[in-house]
């Protein structure tokens, strides 16, 4: 078996764009909300949920055939709050302001929708590489809106880039002024909302009839 | 195997709960240290920003062995006592009538840092302030909080709501009045006074009470001239 074969670059790749969780499955939207007013706590979250996704998938693939069917979702369940458990205190350790940032939301990952989802619809149906190779893809789909939605809530929003001034000083001068509504939860909700809007428009077949 | 068995269920998740709990027990063991380190130079950031000095967090402990000349506890009669300042919590050492103080030395001028706690909104607040070598004019204050509401309450934080506090007297004709916390625009009668932030009003009527609360128990040092 090839280790990257067409259907396992298609369960790679797919959740990137078409199959998007968060601007398509419209999954896991709270929290990119929530940790979006900068990029830098964005791309930590994006990477954080990526390790998480990745080795619950491996590890419910691997314990498949022995879940008790009645407690599946509790093993799930457990194995992810272990997961985000170990992540936290890792951020706490080599992250410490960046985790002081996330507060709560690197505990709520846990809650996050995505990863019960491709538990439940991928993992227990697949061996370990697939559900690694799906993990990888669904984590990376969702870190990249939290990147491009960070991207643009801070540069409109602060003036910067992962904390550097980017927006030079004579354009203040001029009198540009940062817009203290990107900071805000709406604002994230807006840019997610153009990033779908960009998206189906290039991405045709996703439109809905109505 | 039967995976519908009750035995094999129960079996399946006494086993899974006992491996979690030894994987997670070794984690936190493992990285204790390096998150011990973290917070003690968390701490010291908060003490060097009351003295107006901001330093990044692996600079911080540098810069406080050099700005801070002594660190000793307090006892409710205002007299020294043996203990080690910096390692102890606000909310044991005051129930227990000890009071940490650190003595910084800021361009030759000697300046007094004391610990403040108390409740906010949703959870604890805590602080530094710094009084000058009259141990009555605030030098400077830093806030910090646990989880109140950002852009509200969360503003504790902010240079612009600490700021204000430089310059202000905890002591009128030698009496202990605190810095109120009132709304801004409002002035509070026989006492110095800062603006509190709008529409965190729970978390502004916090930081005045954790300021006369905690500040109450350093009065006996602040009025002893012995040191």
């Amino acid at each position: 078996m090839a280790l990257l074969s067409n259907k396992n670059k298609e369960v790679l790749t797919s959740p990137l764009s078409r199959n998007n969780p968060v601007i398509v499955q419209m999954l896991g939207v709270c929290s990119a909300l929530a940790v979006t007013s900068k990029l830098e706590p964005s791309i930590v979250m994006g990477l954080s949920v990526t390790a998480v996704m990745a080795f619950a998938n491996v590890i419910i693939s691997l314990l498949r055939n022995t879940i008790p069917n009645r407690i599946r979702i509790i093993v799930q369940l457990v194995v992810v709050a272990a997961l985000v458990t170990i992540v936290s205190e890792v951020l706490k350790a080599f992250a410490y302001d960046v985790n002081k940032q996330l507060s709560v939301f690197v505990g709520l990952i846990i809650t996050n929708c995505i990863l019960m989802g491709r538990l439940e619809a991928f993992a227990l149906g697949n061996g370990p590489w697939e559900s690694f190779l799906d993990g990888i893809g669904n984590g990376l789909g969702y870190g990249i809106i939290l990147v491009i939605v960070g991207f643009f809530r801070e540069l409109f929003g602060s003036g910067t880039l992962l904390g550097i001034q980017v927006v030079p000083q004579a354009f203040y001068d001029l009198g540009y002024v940062n817009n203290g509504l990107m900071i805000l939860p709406p604002m994230a909700l807006i840019v997610v909302a153009a990033i779908i809007w960009v998206h189906r428009s290039r991405n045709k077949e996703l439109l809905e009839e109505n | 195997m039967n995976r519908d068995s009750n035995v094999y269920t129960i079996i399946y998740a006494s086993v899974m709960v006992l491996l979690v709990a030894v994987v997670l027990a070794f984690t936190s063991q493992s990285l204790r240290s390096f998150q011990k380190q973290n917070e003690d130079n968390d701490k010291r950031q908060q003490i060097l920003r009351s003295i107006h000095v901001d330093v990044k967090a692996d600079a911080a402990e540098a810069q406080y062995n050099e700005l801070i000349k002594e660190a000793f506890l307090v006892n409710a009669q205002g007299q020294k006592v043996e203990g080690d300042a910096f390692a102890a919590d606000p909310v044991k050492s005051f129930a227990e009538n000890l009071y940490p103080v650190f003595v910084a030395n800021v361009d030759g001028q000697t300046k007094y840092i004391m610990a403040l706690y108390g409740a906010g909104l949703w959870g604890p607040l805590w602080g530094y302030l710094s009084l000058d070598d009259d141990r009555n004019t605030v030098y400077g204050a830093d806030f910090s909080h646990a989880g109140e509401t950002p852009g509200l309450g969360a503003e504790i934080t902010t240079k612009s709501f600490s700021a204000p506090f430089a310059g202000k007297k905890l002591f009128m004709n030698n009496e202990y009045k605190s810095i109120a916390v009132v709304k801004p625009g409002k002035s509070a009668a026989g006492q110095d006074y800062v603006d509190g932030i709008s529409g965190g009003t729970i978390t502004s009527q916090g930081v005045d009470q954790m300021i006369y609360n905690s500040l109450k128990g350093y009065v006996p040092f602040l009025t002893s001239n012995n040191q």
